[in-house]
This record gives C-alpha cells, structure tokens and sequence, in this order.
C-alpha cells in the first residue's frame, strides 16, 4: 500500500491512475476459437498466450467505496438508507472499541491482564460487517497473524472482532470478564488467553489462537444452516480472518468446500497489511485476497475497509447472494493495522513511527464516519465528548469490576475435556492434584498466594 | 496429493459389485463375499461369531429401541443376525446412523459411489446426495467442516480414506476437535463428529496405505480413540461412538473388511466405549492387543498349545499347557486400564501387541501405567511386540509386522524369565 502523507484529505478520494484503476474489463480472448475440450468449457485457440489475471498486463480487482477520506459520498455511489438513530449505533459502537482498547491495553501493560489485542483501524470493517448481517447469523472468528515469528514470546494470534461480540450485546462485563478469567467467564471458564470468547447465545463459535482452523469449520457450520429446516435460507456463517491467516492450507479447504458443497458461507478477509512484522507484499504475489476468489468460482467484492457504509453495502449484498445461491462469497476489506500487532508486538521494529502516526490522523474510518454524520446534522462535539466520557466510564467501572471477582473453582482445570462420564486418568490427576494442593497449598509460596485467587480455594478439587 | 493411492485398491477390491447388485439394509438374505482378503487365519478364526446365537450373547451388548423412553433393552429372543464381513457392518451402522437421525451425514473423498472400501455402498440412493457426500480432495478440510458441522449440534460422520494420510488434519483434531468444548467452558462441543479412517497392515499397502498412528493421538486428551475386531464390534463400536457426546476417530483394520465375516445383529446396538474385553481367559500371562495383531496372537496361542512339527524343537513342552489371557482393548483412548491391570495382577506377566513402531506406540503408554499399578505383582518386564521403529516398508513386511512367530516367541521370553 503506497501512501503519500503530503496529499491531502481530498486527494484520497480522487481515482488514481495506474495500479488501483477501475476495471472490470476481463483480458482479451480471441472471438474466434477451435471447439472446446470434453471436460471443460474452456475455448480451444491457437495463439500461445500465458494468463495472469492480478499481476502483470492485466488489471487489479477495483476497491468499492461510499465515502471519502472527509465523509462525503463518492460521485456515483449509492449511499445505503440508514436512521440517525442506526448511525448512531454504529457510531458508538465503532467509538467503543478504541475506549476498550485504550484502556485494556495499558492494563496489560500494567501486569493486570496477561496479553490483549487492539483493534485500532479496522473499526469500521468490523462494525460495518456485523451491522450488515442477521443477529443470529454464525459468525467464526480467526487471526491475521502469520507463523513468521522469530520471538517465542509472542503468541501466535488472537483475533480483532470483539466489535461483533459487542453489536450483538454480549456487553462490556462479559469482555472484561474473559480478560480476566474471572468465574464470570463463559467463554471459555479462565482457560483461554484473553480475547478468545464465545457465545452461544450470541451465535459466536469461540475464538482459538491456530490460524484459519476456522476457515473450513465455517463451511461445515453454513452446510448445518442449509440443512436446518428451521434456519436455511435465513442464515449464514459468517468468518472473519486476516490477510496473513488466507496463506494457511485451510483458507484453500474452506473456500473449496464451501463452493464444491454449496454452503452460504461469507468469507470476510480483512487485509490490513500485516501479518505481525510481515507486510502484505510478503504474504503474497497476487492481487490480495480477493483475487483468490474468482478461482474457486465465488462471487467476490473487494471494499474499502475504512469507510463503514461501503463495508456494510458490500456485506450486506455478499449475505443476499450467500442466501440466494447457497454457495461461499467473498469479501476483502482493504484496511491498516494502526495498531501493534499484540500487546507482546512491537512493530515500531519494522515500521516507520510516521507512517502509521499519518494513517491514524489522514485516513481514520471513525474520523470518516463522524465527520459524515456532522454533514447530516446528526452529531457534533458536545455529543462527541459526552459519548467518549460515557464509554470510559463504563469500560472503567466494568473493569475495576471484573478485577476483583474470582476465578472459578480449581477443579474447572479438569472439567469439560471429556463430555459424559469423567475418564479415570483424569478423575485420578484431579485427585493428586487435591493431595498435593492439602500438603502443600500453604507452604509453598507459588501456590499459596495463587489459590486465594480460586472461588474455591481448591477446597473442592476432590470428590 | 496422493495421486498412486488408488493403486493397492485395485487389488484389494477383487470382487466390485455390478451396481444392479449393490445391497440395501433392507434386503433380507444379502450373503456377503466369500472370506479371504490378505488374513487366511481370520477365516477360521474362534474369536468370530459364527451362529445367531454367540452374535446375541456378546458381552455388554445394549440394544437400542427406535422407542427414546426405553433405549436400551437386554431381550435377546426374536432378534435377528445376518452374515456380514466389516465393510457390510460399517455400512450397516451408517445406515441405522442416517436413519434414526435426519442430521446425520457421511462425506468424504469418494463415499459417494460407496468408497474405496464400500463401506458406503448405496447410502447415496438411499439417503441422498445431501446427506452422502464427495468432498474435495483436502484432509484438512473434512475434519474442519465435520467440526463445523457438529458445532451446529449436527451429526458429522466424516472419512479420510486412509489413517496414513490423516496427518494434514492433524491440527484440526488435536487443535480443534479435542480441545472444543473444553476452552469454550463447556458452552459449544461437537461430540456428534466421528471420523472413520482405514487402518494398519494390508499385505501390500507400503509406506502409506499400512500405517497404524493411534498412538500420534493419544495425548489428545478431549479425543477418543476406538479400533474395534470384528463386524459385530464394527456396528456396535461405531454407533457407539457416533452417538458419543465425544469426538471420535474411528479406526477399521483394512485388511478386516473383506476377510473377517461373523453373524452380525440387524438391529440397533452399541457396545460399551473405553472397555476392553477379555476374549480367552487365562491365568499365566495377559496378551493385549487390538485389531488386526489379535488374530495373530490368536494363531500364536494355537501354535503354543499344538506346535507345528517344525517348531517342536523350539517350544519347551512345559510351556504348552500354559493359560494366556487374551485381551482387546477396544478403546485406545481413554483405554480400560481397570480390566488391564486386573488382569495382570491376576496372570503377573504381560505382553502388548500392536502393529505401530515400539517408539511413542500406544505399548509404551500401557506398559508403564501397569507397572505403576501392578509393580509388586509382576514376574517379568512387560513386553512389547510391535513394527520396528521403521517405516512401513513394502517388501519388508512379513519381517516388520508382529506376526503369529512374534508374538509366539514373546510369550515364551516372558514366560521363561
């Protein structure tokens, strides 16, 4: 992604010429051809001519906008209808994620959680995305992380989509609450890193850190909708990944399966040009993710990931073709990580301070959206200041919350492997860990402090 | 990917049914092909059921009734068996899976046609191509959609074609599929996936269409690991672990499906998941094993009581009297250590038989629980006779498969100790 930080606001909304040109022109075949092939309908000529649809002669998948860099809707854009009050919605939505972020990452930095993740820059494909499907639609989420981590220390990936959680009501307590692995944690009962969650409830498959495992399990989640009598031709699954996690070998199963064995399955990349140090450029040769697409046979729309009501277009119209042929789409919402990586990332390492600082203040879709809804009448800065004081204040008293509480009994390290009856091996370590805990729960430092933290206290940890 | 899988197929599949003769659940007198395959010992062997009567006696069978408030039922009398060689019983189970319930499915490289085993003959006319299923080429991306597909709380009954080549869903199963409802606090799991793979030795299947890689799952705790013996144990192992609340990986001794024939009960039944089952009782010394070596083991016990001529002169005649305890683990994971070591602590000697390298193998994993539990009691170091830590190499075989002479020679080293 060039970026030019003298340009202005304006000049980001002009169609450049060269690379990102608008085409939907395919390349020249000759008219004439010789037949086809038994087994193909691919059309027989003479001439020796290699194809390369993304790179070299041949033009790059055009980027679908509704708003520029200052929020004004681009000549010949259908601007989608939406209610103040839904703009509102999306607005405040988009504005929690950063206040969460804010907070929660430098109570990470502060030792008080163990690891957290932002999601700064890509608050409007995320809102924009979630706002565009059903609530009760499957949404699966994965990482955009790659494996090229020379630093052990640094986990190998979360995900950035707590603003689908967050549309959905799953509320502040819930996130806090699996951050800090208190008993309230539903998610995943304090066994995961933070940021997995999942809610059944909310029709979210809990998050787990190896990259795009996700990817196929969408496809068979969109094949159940499409045979539920209940649910077909009302739902979809919905996965989210980034442009790092689409170099797995499961990003190619998933998307063959769910077009082979047609299942409505929305296939949501958000490219955001790194994969921890990794730029995209590294990632891949082609056109970016959504150049993939048309091999697999799936409709595919590559949007402007900073500008909410593109996404939303574009989501919303990748739902309804989803629905109406049953089969896989894809959406690839072209973004910047503004962020670090994770809380264990520093990515000054390998890139320029001013880059992303110029990133954060030229082109920032919340920036965007407000300054779209200023032009509607529909807010301004005493609103503006009142809502990010109101968001602070509950992300904070939430926290101090969730910070107090407990975890959850001692014995739930043992639950939940197996479904049914208790395996003996594991009724057995439950039981030794319960004679090692009474010995030497008070003596030994480590686990002392540590077993206060239990609502149990590892009291119940035997039957 | 694995372009020349196909070709030992060919010659294990010599009797292809014409597709006017494919067989439903619902013929009554469908006589099987003849027994045979690559295991002549299976086809007299003592541990199959060959009347009616011994198939409806079989330990811890429960009858399932299609009625949900009475589900198991001991009655034996009316119930019906049929002849059936294990491909006839897989599918036999698949077909009372998809019956009794509407969000079953069955997919998997080439099911649709009945697979390269025919365990899948006819599903697709019978049940339909939404329900039987071709996936695309990618391991994988089975396991990933039959998780998918039981997160929904669906029934997934996915096949990779081969165990060899289960390995690129490996991060899918011990990443995935075992951990899911563990780190989702309980809240989401997917216990209505099993993935049935063909498994071991088939006389001529070379590194890749022979191995047996239970033992690369074993630390997958959240998994369970079945591997049953015979067809009775097929339909019943099987529906017990589709209906599992559990994800299972399903394993079927290849060289099985055609070979092992027995009467086989028509109705709805499962045996017992994680318990083993004591096939010949004995006193002197426990042998343990499951699938395909436990026909092996059989002939070894045969050759020890009545050597052949040419193996006299090695056999010590003290020893031929002696009681060996034959044992089938059945569940590999979590497996029957109660049964195991009861044994042991009985008999005091043990020796562990499975077709997978020694190193890292399921044996290694059993002989030190037993020696934990039964240390006092044993007289000789529990022995493992297993493939060399090698790989499956094709003309080796006969010298790297624990065979009848293995495990016979094993019997009396730990006997003589």
């Amino acid at each position: 992604m060039n970026f030019h930080p003298l340009r202005s606001l304006r000049v980001l909304t002009t169609v450049q010429s060269g690379s990102r040109a608008h085409s939907t022109l395919a390349p020249k075949f000759p008219v004439k051809h010789l037949g086809v092939l038994p087994t193909s309908q691919s059309p027989v000529v003479s001439k020796l001519q290699f194809f390369n649809s993304v790179t070299g002669e041949s033009r790059q998948i055009p980027t679908y906008r509704v708003l520029d860099g200052v929020g004004i809707p681009i000549e010949g854009a259908e601007v989608p209808e939406i209610t103040e009050e839904f703009a509102r919605r999306l607005y405040e939505n988009m504005q929690l994620l950063p206040t969460m972020d804010n907070i929660l990452y430098n109570v990470q930095r502060q030792g008080r959680i163990s690891f957290y993740m932002t999601a700064y820059g890509e608050e409007a494909t995320i809102i924009g995305s979630v706002a565009a499907l059903a609530s009760d639609d499957e949404v699966l989420g994965t990482n955009n992380l790659a494996k090229n981590n020379s630093r052990p220390d640094i986990p190998k990936g979360q995900y950035r989509e707590m603003g689908v959680l967050l549309w959905r009501g799953f509320g502040i307590d819930a996130v806090m609450a699996q951050c800090f692995g208190n008993h309230e944690d539903k998610s995943g009962k304090g066994r995961q890193m933070p940021m997995h969650f999942g809610s059944p409830e909310h029709h979210f498959h809990t998050i787990s850190s190896p990259l795009a495992t996700q990817i196929p399990q969408a496809a068979g989640v969109g094949y159940a909708l499409k045979r539920d009598p209940a649910r077909r031709n009302k739902n979809v699954a919905c996965v989210f990944f980034g442009e790092g996690a689409a170099s797995e070998g499961d990003f190619h199963a998933g998307m063959l399966l769910a077009s082979t064995i047609p299942s409505p399955t929305i296939f949501l990349a958000r490219n955001n040009g790194f994969a921890i140090s990794t730029p995209a450029h590294e990632q891949y040769h082609g056109d970016g993710i959504a150049a993939r697409g048309p091999g697999y046979g799936v409709d595919t729309i590559r949007v402007d990931g900073n500008d909410v009501l593109a996404v939303m277009n574009a989501v919303k119209e990748a739902r309804r073709r989803c629905l109406d042929s049953g089969r896989a789409v894809l959406v690839e919402a072209l973004t910047y990580r503004v962020g670090h990586h994770s809380t264990s990332d520093d990515s000054f390492a390998y890139r320029g301070r001013q880059k992303v600082d110029n990133w954060k203040k030229i082109d920032n879709p919340i920036t965007r959206f407000r300054l779209y809804m200023e032009s509607k009448g529909w807010w301004d800065e005493s609103e503006e200041g009142e809502l990010k004081s109101r968001l602070k204040k509950e992300v904070m008293s939430s926290l101090k919350r969730a910070e107090n509480l407990k975890r959850s009994d001692l014995g739930d390290l043992f639950t939940d492997v197996y479904g049914g009856e208790e395996p003996w091996n594991l009724r057995e370590q439950r039981e030794e860990l319960a004679r090692l805990v009474d010995k030497y729960g008070e003596v030994w430092e480590p686990w002392r402090s540590e077993l206060k933290r239990f609502r149990d206290e590892g009291k119940k940890l035997a039957d | 990917m694995f372009i020349h899988r196909l070709r030992p197929l060919t010659r294990l599949s010599v009797q292809v049914a014409p597709l006017a003769q494919r067989w439903q659940t619902t013929a009554a007198h469908v006589e099987p092909p003849p027994a045979g395959g690559h295991l002549s010992s299976v086809a007299t062997s003592k541990l199959l059921r060959t009347t009616r009567d011994a198939a409806l006696r079989a330990p811890a069978l429960s009858w399932t009734d299609d009625n949900d408030s009475a589900p198991v039922q001991k009655v034996v009398g009316g119930r019906e068996t049929r002849k059936m060689n294990m491909y006839q019983a897989v599918r036999d189970a698949l077909s009372i899976a998809l019956v009794k319930d509407d969000t079953a499915v069955v997919f998997g490289e080439d099911v649709a046609f009945g697979g390269v085993f025919r365990c899948t003959m006819g599903l697709v006319e019978e049940f339909g191509r939404e329900r039987v299923f071709n996936t695309p080429l990618t391991e994988q991306g089975i396991a990933g959609f039959g998780i998918g597909l039981a997160s929904m709380g669906h029934t997934a009954i996915a096949e990779i074609q081969f165990a060899d080549y289960i390995y690129p869903a490996f991060d899918q199963i011990v990443n995935e599929a075992a951990k899911y409802r563990y780190r989702a606090g309980g809240q989401f799991s997917i216990g209505g996936l099993t993935i049935r793979t063909p498994t071991m030795a088939v006389g001529h299947g070379g590194l890749y269409h022979s191995q047996s890689p239970e033992g690369f799952f074993m630390g997958a705790a959240g998994m369970k690991i079945v591997i049953p013996r015979s067809p009775l144990q097929c339909k019943g192992l099987l529906l017990a672990s589709i209906r599992d609340p559990n994800p299972v990986l399903f394993m079927e001794p290849k060289i099985l499906y055609r070979s092992a024939v027995e009467q086989v009960p028509i109705d709805d039944y499962t045996l017992p998941l994680s318990r083993a089952e004591i096939l010949i009782p004995g006193t002197d010394l426990t042998l343990l094993s499951w699938g395909t070596p436990l026909y092996h083991c059989e002939t070894a016990l045969s050759m020890l009581h009545s050597p052949p001529v040419s193996l006299e002169p090695l056999l010590p005649p003290s020893f031929r009297s002696a009681r060996i305890e034959l044992i089938d683990l059945r569940t590999i994971l979590p497996w029957d250590v109660e049964a195991v070591v009861e044994s042991v602590n009985r008999t005091r000697r043990l020796v562990i038989v499975h077709e997978a390298g020694i190193t890292g193998g399921v044996g290694g994993e059993i002989a030190a629980e037993v020696q934990t539990r039964a240390f006092l009691k044993l007289d000789a170091p529990v022995k493992r006779i297993a493939g060399w830590d090698v790989p499956a190499a094709l003309q080796f075989e006969k010298f790297n498969m624990p065979d009848a002479i293995r495990i016979l020679d094993g019997i009396i080293e730990t006997l003589s100790y």
